[in-house]
């Protein structure tokens, strides 16, 4: 097992090193600098900067060297816990989207948790009940969450709750806690803000899941241990709660690795529509203004949140299912 | 459970199944599958807009126009006096007491609408010029008199732009997947075929990808794109960067066939018998799995709308003057502006029927892909 453990464990830390590389160099990607946008912002306001001048700020953030070794140099202050420094706020990166990044993944955990809740009972249902008309409406359903992006939903139910009841439905603070530090009330605040956004996020994951553990249990219910159990008399739902779900929970668990990539890209167009103080929107800035540090961060962030995930779902199912420890390799 | 043919009571029939070949046999599972069937019809209803938009649209929808901006969506009447004669009030402009612009039909002003009518000059094929098409109006220019889903800020019919966003949103999925699918195949194939270290690293490199959240790779890489390229530059910008995730999905699929299959009998006979290794994957490997192919290629389409949909949505994707989907739903991001112009909302519902219907297609040529397999 721990082989198994380590030859994972190195890979995810592989794949860390090949993101941050990657979210370097596409940052880099674009034409000129931070500078050179924040020449053309003054200049479009009517102030001028010189070249020197724009050369000295270049040598302060260390923008005239060559790519990599400015990476290098991120890398070695990222290490420490020191992610630089964000141009455009003129603040640590850490401070612009450390409470920023928390939320995401309270949002993003919330997201995923909404689709177990959803799908597994919906997914057991579907199958013990196969060819129902609830069976039907459920897959239909189903497939639309599937087809419609989260940022629709997002949109149609945000204009639905102007119309009708009418608020704005967005965001996850009341403007009462939106700035004040934490507090019990601001977190029932958030608790209470928290479900829609979660919703709105589980719910495209939510058909993926509900048709895994249906097909999976659907596997499971053919089996003549099941059979055997009935005719022994045990309660239908008590003996299909006890034994096939429990089977057909075990690829489930594989399938979390999955789901949070696809949440927390969602989360960002998500935010962005629902306006969420989560990194969507400053990465989406960062992004534009070119603000180095700072989007590379952000999406070094996720990626890494990504990779934990997938690497979590593994560890978990080595815990359910004992077969895989068995195996080193694939 | 049992074979189709044995429940079949003519034993006619259950012969020729028997000695059907393997698309027939697809064939005849897919037409089973009802729903697969009328989503591939509403998928060629699609395309046949991407081919012959300037038919079905109205106008050209190019050029605003203030005096008609914001105009509601209008309501045909399609009898006159207990007459099948279809017509629109003409729609006049007028500023409330709030100094709000309101448009009101005025019944006395009807506009015959026409079906196969004259409009604005087009060519078919790019070659054959022509002026018809699907729906106009008799005696005055559609563009300033028919607003069927009403107009956007900028004055310009809403159901023409949309026919247009059709064509570019439509035509990025079809690209993007050839894309993918040759990389896919391409690598899934040489993972499958020589294994060892290249297989790994080609695994690995998958792994990675994967692990990446899309949607700030794409962000990251569609900020990346020049303001000043051309919109036939975006355009394919655009295309490549949402393929550069999609392939690794292919090239799972096609390495798994391509493991599973290297061990079937009738390959090893093959080998044994002496063929080469071009003619084992191309006689005979390549078209036991070609379906399969076909049908998650059909199941990454959705996917690639959804992001460019998504990417446009976000001001990353293709810029206006270009026309797609999500070019059009920017209109609808602030929603007090939705609020008080709901039409704006309209072009999500193409999106939603395009990918409905890519999923259920796409599943229903999936469970037919394997004709073989017992249902």
């Amino acid at each position: 097992m721990l082989p198994y453990l380590a030859r994972r464990l190195m890979l995810a830390v592989m794949t860390c090193v090949f993101i941050s590389i990657a979210t370097f160099t596409i940052i880099q990607l674009p034409p000129g600098d931070y500078i050179t946008s924040y020449v053309a912002n003054m200049a479009a306001s009517g102030s001028t900067m010189t070249n020197q001048e724009a050369e000295v700020l270049r040598r302060q953030y260390g923008l005239d060297e060559p790519m990599p070794v400015q990476y290098l140099r991120w890398m070695a202050l990222v290490v420490q816990g020191d992610f630089g420094r964000s141009m455009e706020w003129n603040r640590p990166v850490y401070d612009v989207i450390g409470e920023r990044m928390l939320l995401t993944f309270v949002v993003s955990a919330a997201a995923v948790l909404t689709t177990w809740l959803l799908a597994l009972p919906i997914g057991i249902y579907t199958a013990v009940r196969q060819h129902s008309v609830a069976d039907y409406v459920f897959t239909l359903l189903g497939f639309i969450g599937l087809a419609v992006p989260s940022f629709l939903i997002a949109l149609v139910l945000m204009y639905l709750g102007f119309r009708y009841l009418g608020t704005s439905v967005g965001g996850l603070f009341s403007p009462a806690y939106a700035e004040a530090p934490w507090s019990w009330a601001r977190v029932g605040d958030l608790a209470w803000h928290l479900p829609l956004p979660a919703l709105i996020l589980g719910l495209g994951s939510t058909a993926q899941v509900m048709r895994v553990m249906r097909a999976n249990l659907l596997d499971e219910l053919r089996k003549p241990y099941l059979v055997t159990a009935l005719a022994r008399g045990m309660p239908m739902w008590r003996a299909i709660l006890k034994y096939p779900v429990r089977v057909a929970l075990n690829p489930f668990v594989s399938t979390v690795g999955y789901i949070l990539p696809y949440v927390v890209s969602g989360s960002v167009i998500v935010s962005l529509v629902l306006g969420l103080p989560t990194v969507g929107p400053v990465l989406f800035k960062s992004l534009v203004a070119q603000d180095l540090f700072l989007a590379g961060t952000i999406v070094l962030m996720l990626g890494v949140l990504t990779v934990v995930g997938t690497f979590l779902s593994d560890l978990l199912l080595i815990a359910i299912d004992p077969r895989i420890r068995l195996g080193g390799s694939r | 459970m049992s074979d189709p043919a044995a429940a079949d009571p003519s034993l006619e029939k259950a012969r020729a199944l028997a000695a059907a070949g393997q698309w027939r046999l697809t064939w005849r599972r897919f037409r089973r599958h009802r729903l697969a069937v009328v989503c591939g019809v509403v998928i060629l209803m699609f395309y046949s807009v991407v081919a012959f938009a300037e038919f079905f649209a109205v106008s050209d929808a190019t050029r605003p126009s203030a005096q008609l901006s914001l105009i509601p969506p209008q309501e045909i009447h399609w009898f006159d006096n207990g007459a099948w004669s279809p017509h629109v009030y003409r729609v006049v402009r007028k500023r409330d007491a709030n100094m709000q612009l309101v448009y009101t039909p005025d019944p006395a002003a009807k506009i015959q609408v026409s079906f196969f009518a004259r409009g604005f000059e087009w060519r078919l094929f790019g070659v054959f010029p022509t002026d018809r098409h699907l729906i106009g109006v008799s005696g005055a220019d559609a563009g300033k008199t028919l607003f069927l889903l009403g107009t956007d800020v900028q004055g310009r019919d809403l159901w023409s732009r949309m026919v247009f966003a059709t064509r570019a949103s439509l035509t990025v999925g079809l690209i993007g997947v050839t894309l993918s699918l040759t990389l896919g195949v391409l690598l899934g194939g040489i993972s499958g075929l020589y294994g060892g270290v290249v297989d790994d690293t080609i695994q690995r490199v998958i792994e990675v990808v994967r692990s990446v959240p899309t949607i700030p790779l794409w962000m990251g890489l569609a900020a990346a794109v020049p303001r000043d390229w051309s919109v036939t530059q975006v355009y394919f910008a655009i295309t490549i960067i949402i393929s550069l995730v999609s392939w690794t999905e292919l090239a799972r699929v096609v390495r798994g066939r391509f493991l599973a299959l290297r061990e079937e009998d009738f390959i090893v006979s093959a080998e044994l018998d002496g063929c080469s290794k071009l003619r084992i994957i191309f006689a005979h490997m390549v078209p036991s799995f070609l379906s399969h192919i076909i049908a998650v290629t059909t199941l990454t389409l959705p996917v690639m709308v959804l992001s460019e949909t998504a990417l446009s949505f976000l001001g990353l994707g293709l810029r206006p003057p270009a026309i797609s989907w999500g070019v059009l739903l920017q209109a609808a991001q602030n929603v007090q502006a939705v609020a008080i112009t709901p039409w704006l909302l309209f072009p999500a519902v193409p999106v939603i029927v395009a990918v409905l219907a890519f999923n259920f297609f796409g599943d229903g040529l999936r469970d037919a892909a394997d004709p073989y397999a017992r249902a």
